[in-house]
């Protein structure tokens, strides 16, 4: 199944480019000072992404293809001068530091099983997501989480499970009558 | 809608208002909105006014395991904190919105009337308080009620009441699912039939029709589902005045009638509203608490509470479900509410057994999105157990009635104190055998219809499994008679001339539907008795 940048707009029409809520509970309220990275040891943007798609490579199912595409047009509408977008480069950045310590190379020149190694490493895997988290939590929600949420709220995400309408995708209220195909 | 800048300069109180209506939810929606135009109507919020382009995030936090269900529409913290001392918990933050709009925000947005039967438990079924008012007197409000809230059905509901016209949409066509369920149905002799939504299955008063986001429950980023915010909007362009994030912390008032409405304002100074008329619609909940909290010598209980029952009779609807797999795809969670219902046992309600309806889901087990966001693998490893875990099961719900009972209230905790200072409600509940035994008698029909299916029940939500409905009844009973309720048939407390409930909590009983239609039903007829008065 190929994914394309067009996927990608539906996706962003599901959930949306993120940035417009004024955090307003306790629990979403973060304090950039502990957790975050100062501005100029973040990746630059071009990096964000490379890293991302190579996470993408990893996270995705191996019969989707066309997954550049894809990343590069969510991230079109996700990273932006939101909060949410700064929790991206954040988390994203702070994984690519750890390529580079513990493999010697940023994400995206590691192999498929290093990445995958990697992400269990940090602990994405067993984590649950949590934007104000440990580094495994945050990794979870901002980097791995971000990206099946954007694969699996899109239709072509949902039709390889068998719901062409997934949750979060505005798919009309044509499918829910049809049986199965 | 207005800038943030000119709402902060709007919160001081309006001269010379004719109504002041606490509560922009529904009942409060509405009532502000069928007087305005006419009359001065100045509506005080507690929560903000939430901006409609963040809908899609708010959505994301209903996806993403992150977020509680409170988080979603920023619930919670010392403006909302509460105590639950009763025998059973009740999770109220999970069961309410404080904003532009209210619980509608998040409610699924099922609309039916209830039974004629419902307003006369006592005479009919042998338990609990007949109600001042008859169907008869609510049948064309709930027409009406029906327009103003948009709702999509059919009369093809051979259990249902009495009605005179079509919805004013035709209803959603009946799922897969549904099918499915019919055949076993007929087989057992059990009628399904559609279900009123309040959700546009066309575009109606200026909103789209439904686009299928599945998120109903609890965020509808197109508007299709209504919210209350409609009413609100509709009384503004009519020329109310609504000023959000000014929590009414006490009534003030003489022996006969309420003086003016004490709000604070984010900047910390309080204010005083004054109005001939004052309209309490804050739920269930947090009308009774303004309430308690507006004691004086000459109310020493709390205001309007001559009867001592302000606060007592707390109700909720119970659930009952019942869910399996079956040897085949069943297409669920394409849409997030459902089609099919079925009322065909609700009329055998007595004394022993409470009404109940059956409710056929669209969204049986798990949403493959959230469980590809909380499971602990990824890639094709993810792929394979989402394959697994999605695609054939099945599963009913069904609401069951709790009568009223004294030793269910809302009260105040004087030890624990909101972000004003305020005692916290205490919401004290229990649920009676009665209703425990419904769910019962539900589950054994549920389980029937499941295995006439073919399904293998995974789960069965019985009486120990049973949780509340979020839907907050009775504390502010109706009853023509000031000792044994607090507000007349109009709605009106028996106390003040100038003060009335626009409210659930007005509910003597609550039949076992899905209370927000009967909630703008009433409110629309109480807004026709403070025009009378006006």
């Amino acid at each position: 199944m190929e994914l394309t940048r067009r996927d990608a707009a539906a996706a962003l029409a599901a959930i949306g480019a993120t940035g417009g809520i004024v955090l307003g509970t306790r629990r979403l309220q973060r304090d950039h000072d502990d957790a975050s990275q100062t501005e100029s040891n973040l990746l630059d943007d071009e990096r964000i992404r490379t890293t991302l798609i190579a996470v993408g490579e990893v996270v995705y199912p191996d019969e989707v293809s066309g997954i550049e595409e894809f990343i590069e047009g969510f991230l079109d509408g996700r990273l932006n001068d939101s909060e949410h977008a700064r929790g991206i480069r954040d988390a994203t950045t702070e994984l690519d530091d750890r390529a580079r310590s513990w493999y010697d190379d940023p994400v995206a020149d590691l192999s498929s099983d290093e990445r995958d190694r990697l992400l269990r490493e940090v602990g994405a895997d067993s984590a649950d997501e949590d934007p104000t988290g440990t580094t495994a939590e945050r990794v979870r929600y901002y980097v791995v989480n971000e990206l099946l949420l954007a694969l699996y709220t899109s239709p072509k995400g949902g039709e390889l499970v068998g719901n062409e309408n997934p949750q979060g995708y505005a798919g009309g209220t044509d499918s829910y009558r049809r049986g199965p195909q | 809608m207005r800038p943030t800048e000119t709402r902060e300069a709007a919160r001081a109180p309006v001269e010379d208002a004719d109504v002041c209506v606490i509560g922009a939810g529904p009942a409060g929606g509405i009532v502000a909105d069928r007087l305005a135009g006419a009359h001065d109507v100045v509506v005080l919020e507690a929560g903000p006014r939430f901006d409609f382009a963040d809908r899609l995030e708010r959505q994301e936090r209903a996806i993403r395991p992150a977020y509680d269900r409170p988080d979603v529409w920023d619930v919670g913290g010392d403006r909302d904190a509460h105590s639950a001392s009763g025998e059973w918990f009740y999770p109220l933050n999970h069961a309410r919105v404080k904003g532009i709009g209210g619980s509608t925000l998040h409610w699924q947005g099922m609309v039916m009337r209830l039974h004629e039967g419902d307003f006369n438990s006592g005479s009919v079924r042998g338990v609990g308080p007949d109600w001042p008012i008859d169907y008869a007197d609510l049948r064309p409000y709930y027409a009406e009620a029906e327009r103003e809230l948009g709702v999509a059905g059919a009369d093809d509901n051979p259990y249902g009441p009495p009605r005179e016209e079509p919805y004013p949409m035709p209803a959603f066509p009946p799922s897969y699912s549904d099918s499915l369920f019919a055949e076993a149905c007929e087989e057992l002799e059990i009628d399904m039939h559609s279900v009123p939504n309040a959700r546009n299955s066309e575009p109606y008063d200026g909103r789209s029709e439904c686009v299928g986001y599945g998120t109903c429950l609890p965020v509808c980023p197109s508007k299709a589902k209504y919210d209350a915010t409609t009413h609100i909007e509709s009384a503004e362009g009519k020329g109310a005045t609504v000023i959000d994030r000014a929590p009414v912390q006490r009534l003030e008032h003489d022996a006969d009638r309420v003086t003016s409405a004490v709000y604070a304002t984010p900047d910390g100074e309080e204010h005083r509203q004054e109005a001939d008329a004052v309209v309490v619609a804050c739920g269930g909940v947090e009308t009774p608490r303004l309430l308690l909290l507006s004691e004086s010598t000459d109310y020493p209980d709390g205001l309007a509470n001559s009867s001592g029952l302000v606060g007592r009779f707390f109700m909720d609807h119970l659930f009952a479900g019942a869910g399996g797999v079956l040897e085949e795809p069943t297409r669920q969670n394409h849409v997030g509410f459902y089609t099919s219902s079925c009322d065909q046992f609700y009329d055998d309600a007595d004394a022993d057994f409470a009404p109940f309806k059956l409710e056929f889901f669209n969204y049986a087990g798990p949403s493959p999105v959230e469980m590809a966001l909380s499971g602990d693998e990824w890639g094709d490893d993810l792929l394979g157990s989402l394959r697994e875990s999605y695609g054939n099961h099945v599963a009913m719900g069904g609401l069951v009635e709790q009568l009223p009972r004294e030793d269910n209230y809302v009260a105040l905790d004087h030890d624990r104190t909101d972000d004003h200072g305020n005692p916290v409600p205490d919401v004290h509940w229990t649920v009676g055998d009665r209703a425990l035994r419904t769910i019962e008698r539900a589950n054994e029909i549920q389980r029937e219809i499941l295995e006439e299916m073919g399904a293998d029940v995974e789960w069965v939500a019985g009486p120990d499994a049973t949780g509340p409905a979020y839907h907050h009844m009775g504390t502010t009973r109706m009853s023509a008679d000031p000792e044994s309720g607090v507000v007349d048939a109009d709605c009106r407390t028996h106390d003040l001339e100038n003060c009335w409930v626009a409210s659930s909590s007005v509910f003597p009983t609550s039949g076992a539907m899905n209370p927000t239609l009967t909630i703008a039903a009433l409110a629309l007829r109480t807004a026709d008795a403070i025009e009378t008065w006006l």
